[in-house]
C-alpha cells in the first residue's frame, strides 16, 4: 500500500527523522495560513501517489502567503499528469505547504527488502534527487549498501558507515547515522516494503532534512497496523481496482480488449502472455483464486463487464480438485444473472470436463469452449477483433 | 525422486481448520502417510480420523513425523514454521498465503540455525507421483516418470503437469517453491537435487517476474546441469510496478522482467518456451520423444 508524502513525513517525524516544517492544506485559504505561520519562502507540493510531480508542474515555490494561496488555488482540483499516472492524470485534492530551505547537498537514503539475501538493505548515495535505479546503472560506485541482520537489525557501526558514505562529517555525521537508524526503525515497526528519502538534503544552515519521503507497506502485514491502514486513499486507485479489492479479487487493469478470468496468479500471467502471442492484447490481470467459486466468478464478470474496453472474455481455469460441471454451472448462472452480452470463451480442465463442456454448449448462451490454452487464446482474440 | 516418497511421515499443522482437514484427507487418499495433525489446545482428540497433538514435538515423539505440512493462518504461520523446525522435522512445507515479509525474514534466520528445509510459503507443496503427495495439487493429473518440475506458481504447475501427462511423460517429483519474496527452498536448491537424482531425466522450470531467482537458477544450470532444462517465464506482458497476484511477482526499478530472465536462462543453455501452451511439447522434444 502507498501513502502520500505528507502522511509519510508525519510518520517519519514520530520516529525522529527530521522533516521540513509544514502542514497539509485542502484549500487555498488554509495554504495561506500555513505559509503565514511558517514565514518566508515556502514550497507548495501537490499530494498524489505518483512520482515525477516536479517536472509535471506539481511542485511550486512561493515567496509568501499570497503566492502560496495562488499556487494552491492552481494545484487543487487540477489533474496532474506524470509518467507514472494514467493518461488522464490524477486529481490533486491536497497540497503540502513547507518551508523552502536553501539546499547545500542532495543525498539519498532508503530501506527495502533484499530478496536475494532475505533481509533488509539500507542504501545510501551522494547522488540524491535522481532515481536510484539511474544511479545504479550509471555510477554504481556511488552507492553503499548495508544489510541489516535479520533478527538484530541495523547496527550503529553500519549507520556510521552509511553516514560517512553520504559524505557527512562532524555533527552531521552523527545526525546522519541517527537518521539511518530511525528510518530503519520506522521500516521495521510499520512493516514497510520501502522507506525512501530522496532527496535527503543538507540545508544552508547545516541541518539534515528529509525533503521528500516515500513509504510503502507490506499489504500482508496491514492487519496489525490499523493506523497505517487508515492512511489509505482510495481516490488514488482506479475505481475498478477498488471494487475488485472489495471482492477480494486480484485485479489489475491493462490497456487491451481481451478480458481475462483465471484461477491462480501464475496461470493468470501466462494467460495474458498467450493472448498477446495470439495477436491480442489483455485487458487485465485477474486471479479469482485457486478455487474459482461461483461468487468469485460472478464478481469477476461484474468487474470485466464494467470495463468498456473489454470486447470478449477468456476464462481459463485449471480445476484440478474443482469439478468442471460446477464451474460451468457457476459461469452459466453468472452470465444469466448479469445479462452479459460479451462473447465468452471458456477453457477448463479438471474432473468432469466433458460434462462441463456439454453444459456450456447447451446453455444457449454466447459461450465458446476451447480444448486448451492455445485454442482458447486464438478464439477469444478473433471474437474480440470481430466485436470491435 | 527427491524430498518426499513412501517413507515420508506427514504431520499437518492446522489440521482442524477447513483447508487443513480437507487436504490432509486428500493427501491420505493419494497414499501419503499422514500420521496426524497439530492444533494447540486440541491435543488428545481426533479430527476426521486423524490423531491431534498440541505440539509438533509431540507428533515427532509419538508418530515419528518427518515432514510438516502447514495450513496455519498467515498471522501465526511463521511461528508454525519455526515450531516444526525446532521439533527437528527435516522437511517443512508451508502452503499458507499472505504471511508478512518481516515474519518470514525472521523465520528464515531461525531456520538457518536448524537442519530443517522449508518449502514455500505460498506454494502448492510437492509431489512424487505414485509415492507421496504433500500439498494441495490435484493428485490424479500426475503420473510416475522422469521429468522433474520446479515452479513458483500453483495452477500453472498443474497446467504443465497436465500437458506432460497427456503426452505420456510422467514426473519424478514436482516442487512448488512459492510466490513470495522470501521463501525457503530456492530454484537452485531444487535444481541441485533434481540434477543429482538418477530418476530425473529432464527438468521443467517455471519462473515468473520479480526478484532474481531465475537468474541465479541460470547461473547454476550453466555451471552444473547437464540434463535438458526447459523453461517458461510468465508475466511477459505484465506492467512494471504492479504486483501480479503473488507478493513476489513485481517488476521493480526496471529489474525482474520476464525478458531479462529468459535471456539469462537461454544463455545458460535452457530451452525457452515462448507459449505456455507448448511446455509439454518442448519437454518431449528435449527428451527426443516428440
Amino acid at each position: 500500500m502507498k501513502i502520500h508524502e505528507y502522511q509519510a513525513k508525519a510518520l517519519l517525524r514520530e520516529f525522529g527523522v527530521t522533516v521540513p516544517r509544514g502542514d497539509v492544506a485542502d484549500s487555498p485559504a488554509r495554504a495561506r495560513e500555513i505559509a503565514q505561520a511558517l514565514g518566508g519562502r515556502v514550497v507548495v507540493k501537490a499530494q498524489v501517489h505518483a512520482g515525477g510531480r516536479g517536472k509535471a508542474g506539481g511542485i511550486q515555490l512561493a515567496d509568501g502567503p499570497s503566492a502560496a494561496e495562488a499556487a494552491a488555488k492552481q494545484l487543487l482540483g487540477m489533474r496532474l499528469r506524470t509518467p507514472q499516472t494514467p493518461p488522464e492524470g490524477v486529481e490533486v485534492r491536497r497540497v503540502l505547504v513547507e518551508e523552502a530551505a536553501p539546499v547545500r547537498a542532495e543525498l539519498y537514503l532508503a530501506v527495502t527488502l533484499d530478496r536475494e539475501r532475505s533481509t533488509e538493505v539500507v542504501i545510501a548515495s551522494q547522488a540524491g534527487g535522481m532515481e536510484i535505479e539511474e544511479v545504479a546503472a550509471r555510477a554504481p560506485e556511488k552507492i553503499l549498501r548495508e544489510w541489516a541482520h535479520p533478527a538484530l537489525g541495523l547496527q550503529p557501526f553500519q549507520a556510521r558507515r552509511l553516514a560517512f558514505a553520504l559524505g557527512l562529517a562532524g555533527a552531521q555525521q552523527t545526525a546522519g547515522g541517527t537518521l539511518a537508524l530511525n528510518l530503519f526503525a520506522c521500516y521495521r515497526a510499520k512493516d514497510c516494503s520501502l522507506a525512501e528519502i530522496n532527496p535527503l538534503v543538507v540545508t544552508g544552515d547545516g541541518r539534515l532534512l528529509a525533503l521528500d519521503a516515500k513509504l510503502t507497506f507490506d499489504d500482508n502485514a496491514l492487519y496489525r497496523h490499523p493506523d497505517v491502514t487508515a492512511l489509505r486513499d482510495v481516490h488514488e486507485e482506479l475505481p475498478l481496482d477498488v471494487e475488485a479489492s472489495r471482492y477480494g479479487l486480484n485485479y489489475i487493469k491493462l490497456d487491451g480488449s481481451v478480458g481475462c478470468m483465471v484461477n491462480g496468479a501464475g496461470l493468470a500471467m501466462a494467460t495474458m502472455d498467450i493472448v498477446k502471442l495470439a495477436g491480442g492484447e489483455p485487458a487485465n490481470f485477474l486471479d479469482v483464486g485457486g478455487g474459482a467459486s461461483p461468487e468469485q466468478i460472478e464478481n469477476a464478470f461484474r468487474i470485466l463487464s464494467s470495463d468498456p474496453s473489454v470486447k470478449a472474455v477468456f476464462i481459463n481455469v485449471f480445476g484440478g480438485i474443482l469439478r468442471c460441471d460446477r464451474l460451468a454451472a457457476g459461469v452459466i448462472a453468472a452470465v444469466r444473472k448479469l445479462g452479459l452480452k460479451l462473447p465468452v470463451v471458456v477453457r477448463m480442465e479438471g474432473t468432469n470436463v466433458e460434462l462441463g463442456r456439454k453444459m456450456l454448449a447447451e446453455s444457449g448462451l454466447a459461450l465458446t469452449t476451447a480444448t486448451d490454452m492455445g485454442d482458447g487464446a486464438q478464439k477469444v482474440v478473433e471474437l474480440a477483433r470481430a466485436a470491435r | 525422486m527427491i524430498l518426499v516418497d513412501k517413507r515420508t511421515r506427514v504431520v499437518v499443522q492446522g489440521i482442524t481448520g477447513r483447508e487443513g482437514a480437507f487436504h490432509a484427507a486428500r493427501c491420505k487418499d493419494y497414499g501419503t502417510t499422514v500420521v496426524g495433525g497439530v492444533t494447540p489446545g486440541k491435543g488428545g482428540t481426533t479430527h476426521e480420523g486423524f490423531p491431534v497433538w498440541n505440539t509438533v514435538a509431540e507428533a515427532v515423539a509419538n508418530e515419528g513425523a518427518t515432514c510438516a505440512l502447514i495450513f496455519v493462518p498467515p498471522a501465526a504461520a511463521a511461528d508454525a514454521i519455526m515450531e516444526a523446525a525446532a521439533a527437528g522435522v527435516p522437511l517443512v512445507v508451508c502452503i499458507t498465503e499472505g504471511i508478512p515479509v518481516a515474519d518470514m525474514v525472521r523465520a528464515k534466520e531461525f531456520l538457518s540455525r536448524t537442519t530443517s528445509r522449508l518449502v514455500g510459503p505460498n506454494c502448492p507443496g510437492l509431489i512424487t507421483p505414485g509415492q507421496a503427495k504433500v500439498g494441495i495439487m490435484p493428485g490424479h493429473i500426475h503420473r510416475e516418470g522422469h521429468v522433474g518440475v520446479v515452479s513458483r506458481s500453483g495452477t500453472l504447475t498443474y497446467e504443465v503437469v497436465h500437458q506432460l501427462t497427456t503426452r505420456g511423460l510422467g514426473q519424478s517429483t514436482c516442487v512448488g517453491i512459492g510466490g513470495d519474496p522470501v521463501t525457503g527452498t530456492s530454484f537452485v536448491d531444487v535444481l541441485r537435487l533434481l540434477n543429482e537424482d538418477p530418476e530425473t531425466h529432464a527438468i521443467m522450470l517455471i519462473g515468473e517476474i520479480g526478484g532474481s531467482a531465475e537468474e541465479e537458477a541460470a547461473a547454476f544450470i550453466r555451471a552444473n546441469v547437464r540434463k535438458p532444462v526447459v523453461a517458461f517465464i510468465c508475466g511477459q506482458t505484465a506492467p512494471p510496478g504492479r504486483r501480479m497476484g503473488h507478493a513476489g511477482a513485481i517488476i521493480a526499478g526496471g529489474r525482474g522482467t520476464a525478458a531479462e530472465k529468459m535471456r539469462a536462462l537461454e544463455a545458460a543453455g535452457a530451452r525457452l518456451v515462448p507459449s505456455p501452451a507448448d511446455m509439454g511439447k518442448q519437454v518431449a522434444e528435449a527428451l527426443g520423444t516428440a
